[in-house]
């Protein structure tokens, strides 16, 4: 899982069935500083987060999982919004 | 995913079995300001986009392999989305 700062998010009407209701945001990554740090992603939403936020999210096959039995053609889900995190 | 434009189609009259019917298309991953970024690749379409297009691009392989409806598909990329719109800021 990574943290990453939400920029936006996307609309789209045609697109593949299993993806209609979910809501499609757009991802900067982030160091453990803060900083912005690698390319710009699309995640799906499974906690209803929304733009500036910090969340963390999983890629992989494990994206689809927070909406099983559903299976959305994923390869990164936000599962999670940070309240804060700290460094030593 | 990523946020790409369809930039060609390709044609493969010999390939793997599971592959057939399937549409390939080429394309180009972007930036935010749709900024051409990397190398363009390969993705099965299952959505009827179109050359110009801006897409969304799954990769990886089990949810590409859903997208095109067959199991244990020899795949890593598939179109799943025509984006309409990217809503930045705010």
């Amino acid at each position: 899982m990574q943290l990453a700062r939400v920029l936006g998010e996307i609309v789209s009407t045609m697109k593949d069935p299993n993806l209609m209701g979910l809501k499609m945001l757009v991802l900067q990554p982030l160091a453990a500083s803060g900083e912005p740090t690698g390319r710009t992603l699309v995640a799906l939403d499974s906690v209803g987060a929304g733009v500036g936020e910090n969340v963390f999210f999983v890629r992989g096959r494990e994206a689809a999982f927070p909406f099983y039995p559903a299976e959305p053609p994923a390869d990164a889900t936000v599962v999670g919004i940070v309240d804060h995190w700290d460094l030593e | 995913m990523q946020i790409c434009r369809v930039v060609g189609t390709v044609v493969s009259t010999q390939k793997n079995r599971k592959l057939e019917g399937a549409k390939l298309m080429l394309v180009q991953p972007l930036t935010l300001d749709d900024q051409p970024r990397g190398t363009a690749l390969l993705a099965i379409d299952s959505v009827g986009a179109g050359i110009g297009e801006k897409v969304l691009v799954v990769i990886e392989g089990k949810a590409a392999g859903d997208a095109l409806g067959k199991k244990a598909a020899a795949v890593d990329a598939a179109i799943i989305g025509i984006i309409d719109a990217v809503e930045v800021g705010a």
